[in-house]
């Protein structure tokens, strides 16, 4: 690891100043003594310093990846489907939610739905959630501009998803949620559907309104849904294209206002698909409940792909596999 | 602003390797912040600049690539190389493109100045 970098800059100790030195020269305040070799390297090379290179390829992101893997192992291992709902502000995400509730209570009744609500301040969308029977648990960022996977770890360790999961299995009183290590250290008894699937269990990340920074942040979740409201510009995937590349659903929202404003829906799903060919659309509106049958249909597995995207994702996936194996090929694995 | 974040994680990632590889401060930091990372490189840099003093990161060069991302286009068929999401196909000018990188964000390496260890008297 470590590399003399052949910089040469002086490394010697000052004897003005009465510092230690600085570079590959440690100095005894006692006797004055010089013990070269002392650095790290244990060695030292006239005319080179102990400046060194080090390599280290780190992700920047890695302490939440390492999180957001934790939570989505967390996940799979209770059948709980985690949706990521990111949107700008003012898209209509918690009356949407509180549509979807309603809508899962009928189509799927005894399915356990929670929520994590996130908001730089105040309860209200929690308060408006619990208002409909789910629980739910509000994050404030403060100044914060997203949800980050810790945040996750610790809101889903206080829902009673958690703990209705847990029942099944094992008393399971403390909370855990810091402290999973790797891998997921608890059984359970009962089957769990696998990543595909009608889910054991829903849960809902309602993000900070941002189309922006919670594009960068993996919770954990099964998948980011991004929501577009009609009464927004209809080019907004090309203005937040890292937004709409992240997602694997656009829900079109308040389609009720659409003979109302000149939002252009086709040029709408274009713009999306330019960005991201593989994204799926549905159109709802969660006031007058139109589309929420082919959403909860969605949510519920039940529907192979909710849009004209299937074969684009599965061309997108084949060529995927045909570079990778290309790779493998060259590098001489396969 | 999530650069503010991103470089906090950047200290951090900077803080674990000073502690583990026993250094004082860093000379140069290098960044590798991908075309499709979805990253500001100059609010990345100011907030990083913004977080340096009184730690091991104070007065370092940061220097930050920004590499192409590579994407494969569905309507060609081929290889290409793009530097945002807004970018046609530069073979066939198709916009059925998949990205298959491009979104990394590394810290790729440090110069580093070495700790002088504690004067050993024998």
């Amino acid at each position: 690891m470590c590399v003399i970098c052949g910089c040469n800059k002086p490394g010697g100790a000052k004897a003005d100043s009465g510092e230690p030195a600085p570079g590959h020269v440690a100095v005894d305040a006692r006797t004055g003594d010089l013990h070269y070799g002392a650095g790290p390297a244990r060695v030292s090379i006239p005319g080179i310093s102990q400046q060194r290179a080090i390599r280290l390829e780190a992700d920047v992101l890695g302490e939440n990846q390492r999180i957001a893997a934790l939570n989505r192992a967390h996940f799979d291992g209770h059948g709980v489907a985690a949706y990521n709902l990111v949107s700008s502000p003012g898209s209509g995400k918690t009356t949407l939610l509180c549509a979807t509730i309603e809508a899962l209570r009928q189509r799927a009744p005894g399915l356990p739905v929670a929520v994590i609500e996130g908001d730089q301040q105040t309860s209200n969308d929690a308060e408006r959630i619990r208002a409909t029977g789910a629980p739910a648990i509000q994050v404030n960022t403060g100044k914060g501009c997203h949800l980050d996977a810790q945040m996750v770890a610790d809101a889903y360790g206080r829902l009673p998803l958690h703990d209705h999961a847990h029942d099944h299995a094992h008393d399971h009183g403390h909370d855990h949620a810091h402290d999973h290590g790797q891998g997921h250290p608890h059984g359970h008894a009962h089957p769990h559907p696998g990543a595909t699937g009608r889910p054991a269990a829903l849960l809902f990340i309602e993000n900070v309104g941002n189309l922006v920074c919670p594009a960068v942040w993996d919770l954990g979740e099964r998948a980011k849904v991004v929501i577009l409201s009609v009464t927004e510009g209809e080019d907004k995937p090309l203005k937040y294209p890292d937004m709409f590349a992240a997602a694997r659903l656009m829900l079109l929202n308040k389609t009720d206002l659409l003979p109302h404003v000149d939002f252009d829906v086709e040029r709408c799903i274009a713009y999306a698909r330019r960005i991201n060919p593989g994204i799926e659309v549905l159109q709802v509106s969660a006031r007058s409940g139109q589309g929420l049958a082919a959403w909860v249909d969605w949510l519920l597995g039940a529907r192979g792909d909710a849009s004209g995207a299937a074969e684009d994702r599965e061309a997108a996936l084949r060529a995927r596999i045909a570079e990778l194996e290309a790779r493998l090929a060259r590098a001489g694995l396969a | 602003m999530h650069e503010a974040s991103l470089a906090a994680g950047v200290l951090r990632v900077v803080e674990d390797a000073a502690q583990r590889e026993r250094f004082a401060r860093v000379r140069v930091l290098r960044l590798e912040v991908g075309a499709l990372a979805g990253v500001e490189p100059r609010a990345l840099r100011f907030a990083l600049e913004a977080m340096a003093p009184g730690t091991c990161l104070a007065g370092a060069r940061i220097d930050i690539d920004e590499p192409a991302a590579d994407a494969w286009c569905l309507g060609c068929d081929s290889r290409v190389q793009v530097r945002s999401r807004l970018e046609p196909c530069p073979n066939c000018g198709g916009w059925r493109l998949q990205p298959s990188g491009g979104t990394e964000m590394r810290v790729v390496e440090l110069i580093v100045d070495d700790e002088p260890d504690q004067p050993r008297v024998e």
